[in-house]
């Protein structure tokens, strides 16, 4: 049935229309109740199921953050074993190095204390005796005969003897201390040893004492963690997101070093494996000298982990410790060999480069090149060395890559709290849009039908007033 | 795990494993001797320079001339197949332009110009070599002047191959008309089309960075 077929069911389209408008409205009317309660229902549903889905998500995501803050505790709890361990080595070896010293240094004491105590009695200052017969003079200057002439003489040789002695005490009294003098400046190389022993000793108990107020710090962060205090889990978040970062610009800068190898020494192993080899679309060249490049990165990570620096693979790190020691020989003689062939390639590279631009210029009928540069061994040598050492600059990824990966752990679970809230969110704020949408539909609904709905509104309002006024006469 | 890798192991060994797909470039460039266009020797040892210099390991080259009788491995001047190491493909390249060299020293004019058997000789070499991409160069005039009794109404398997003329310099007598010249290069153009082939002109050789693109 076409529109044009509605609108003729009488002569005048335009009361066709009016009465199928009437027919619409009347029949919008009579299912008002349903339509209402059907949207009613579908909005109902859908608030139910989002608001539910909501909450299935937060619980998710709670179980997340609690799952993310065990992983958190666990590996700070593990680090700052590490630490606190390392510290204790610290000081053991502190301890034992000062020790083991103690005995000499006790004897070094005793020694130049009984030395300066020897010197010290050597120069304990005796003062010269006075002459026993001066007596003897008081005794002749009371003889009662002062013109005496006898005693004039007699006096003045004894002045003369008393001048002569007393110039011979003095002279000896001199010698002695210069002697003493002499015992006392040699005192001091003692008196500096001790002092430079004691320094020593304060020096190392002052070490000692830094180090058990670092242990002290690193225990109270420890039993944070262990408690798993809030503050804790802040600080280990925080510092995690921290060294996510950091560890992937190392490894960018890393990755930028892994490409200068590979470009050192893809050009020269089309010599060894040929130049049009190829294995699933990619050169077998290319394929070669990444090989190379990712056995030394391999070889860097198992040289750090036989040196306890990383602890990637627990195996390694659980091996005995002559067996690492081997370990870590084999791994370094291999990275050795490893960058002298990658010296010899980025030497080879070189030769090849000449050779082709010589090719190059003959074919071009260009002679002005053939002529190689004085500086020419400058580049040679550059690339020989950056072959050299980027190997060995590559066993350093392995700590990086440690961090990275840990701390990609948390990173993850931190960006799936996130994620996991935000779609929380929008399915709370979608259950409420389907909540008022639903009323909104209705009042819209209601709308269409406001004729009908107006003229039963003024029924039930007449009703409802003849009712009152026939309540209020029938009294 | 070790269940589910050891089929992706396998997949990966087929792929390694399988009919490799042929990457090199073949280039066969037929050399016009007769007549005046012998002077035009020089140019073409240059071309032929360039073209050494953009071919790599793996790929093979030929030169050989056009005279009265083409379709003839003797007509083959100097050809090559690039060793896999650069470095003695380097060495290949110098040895291929000396005999270039020598050979345009001490050429002959010939009176006939068989431009169709140096064609056919050019497929049946390129076929051969097997390369992925095949290309024939032919520095000529385009004029081709057959000795009385030579069948070369016969068709071309161009199907793969691309045809470039080089340096198709005009004649007095395209100067007079010079639809005979342009009829000439559509002529060709319409045969190599016609059998499969692709066809191009290069007459700037200041631009040969154009010869072996695409």
């Amino acid at each position: 049935m076409s529109f044009d077929q509605f609108l003729s069911i009488t002569p005048s389209p335009v009361l066709s229309g009016l009465i199928w408008v009437v027919i619409i409205i009347a029949l919008l009317y009579l299912a008002r109740s349903m339509v209402h309660a059907a949207i009613h229902s579908a909005g109902g549903v859908l608030h139910n199921a989002m608001r539910i889905g909501s909450r299935s998500i937060s619980r998710a995501e709670a179980r997340l953050k609690e799952r993310n803050k065990e992983v958190l505790l666990a590996a700070g709890r593990e680090a700052k074993e590490r630490i606190i361990e390392r510290e204790f080595e610290r000081v053991g070896d502190s301890v034992d190095k000062d020790l083991s010293k103690y005995p000499a240094l006790r004897r070094r004491l005793n020694e130049a204390i009984a030395r300066i105590d020897e010197d010290h009695q050597n120069a304990i200052d005796v003062p010269p005796s006075p002459p026993g017969w001066t007596k003897a003079v008081e005794v002749v200057a009371k003889i009662d005969a002062p013109s005496d002439y006898m005693i004039g003489n007699i006096l003045a040789d004894i002045h003369k003897s008393l001048v002569k002695a007393h110039n011979q005490a003095i002279e000896e009294y001199r010698k002695a201390s210069a002697s003493r003098h002499k015992i006392l400046s040699g005192m001091m190389p003692q008196w500096i040893k001790i002092q430079q022993t004691l320094s020593a000793v304060t020096k190392n108990i002052d070490s000692l004492l830094k180090r058990s107020r670092a242990i002290d710090r690193h225990m109270k962060e420890y039993e944070d963690i262990v408690k798993g205090t809030d503050r804790a889990v802040q600080t280990l978040s925080s510092s995690s997101l921290v060294q996510f970062f950091v560890s992937a610009l190392v490894l960018v800068v890393a990755l930028g070093g892994a490409t200068v190898n590979f470009s050192l020494i893809a050009r020269p192993m089309a010599e060894m494996v040929g130049g049009t080899n190829f294995i699933g679309g990619f050169r077998t060249a290319d394929i070669a000298a990444l090989v190379i490049i990712l056995v030394e990165i391999t070889m860097g990570l198992f040289l750090m982990e036989s040196m306890r620096i990383t602890r990637l693979f627990p195996v390694i790190g659980a091996l005995p410790d002559k067996m690492r020691v081997r370990m870590i020989w084999v791994t370094f003689t291999i990275l050795f060999l490893l960058a002298c062939v990658e010296a010899g390639l980025a030497y080879m590279r070189e030769i090849l480069l000449q050779d082709e631009l010589a090719t190059s210029a003959i074919l071009r009928g260009d002679t002005t090149l053939m002529v190689a540069g004085d500086f020419q061994w400058i580049t040679t040598a550059a690339q020989m060395g950056m072959g050299f050492v980027l190997p060995f600059a590559l066993v350093f990824v392995a700590i990086p890559l440690e961090t990275f990966v840990h701390s990609m752990r948390t990173v993850i679970g931190v960006v799936g709290i996130g994620l996991l809230g935000i779609i929380a969110l929008l399915m709370r704020v979608l259950g409420n849009v389907f909540r008022y949408g639903a009323n909104f539909l209705q009042k819209l609904y209601d709308l269409l039908i406001i004729v009908p709905l107006w003229i039963e509104h003024m029924v039930v309002r007449k009703r409802n007033g003849s009712a009152s006024q026939f309540k209020e006469v029938s009294p | 795990m070790r269940i589910r890798i050891l089929p992706v192991i396998f997949v990966f060994l087929l792929t390694a494993c399988g009919e490799p797909v042929a990457r090199n470039t073949g280039a066969y460039l037929l050399l016009d001797t007769s007549g005046t266009y012998s002077q035009e020797l020089d140019k073409a040892e240059h071309i032929i320079n360039y073209t050494l210099t953009r071919l790599g390991p793996s790929d093979s080259f030929a030169v050989a001339r056009i005279d009265t009788g083409s379709f003839s491995e003797k007509d083959i001047v100097a050809k090559v197949t690039f060793d896999d190491r650069p470095s003695t493909a380097n060495r290949q390249k110098r040895r291929f332009s000396e005999q270039i060299a020598a050979f345009t020293r001490s050429i002959k004019s010939s009176p006939y110009t068989d431009i169709t058997g140096g064609i056919l000789q050019a497929i049946e070499y390129l076929n051969e070599k097997e390369t992925g991409r095949k290309v024939i160069f032919i520095f000529s005039d385009m004029k081709e002047d057959l000795m009385e009794g030579y069948i070369r109404d016969i068709p071309l398997e161009l199907d793969g191959f691309e045809v470039v003329a080089l340096n198709v310099t005009k004649l007095r007598t395209d100067n007079v008309d010079p639809r005979q010249y342009l009829d000439r290069l559509e002529g060709w153009k319409t045969v190599v089309e016609a059998s499969g082939g692709n066809w191009r002109v290069i007459n700037d050789l200041d631009r040969l960075e154009k010869l072996l693109g695409h």
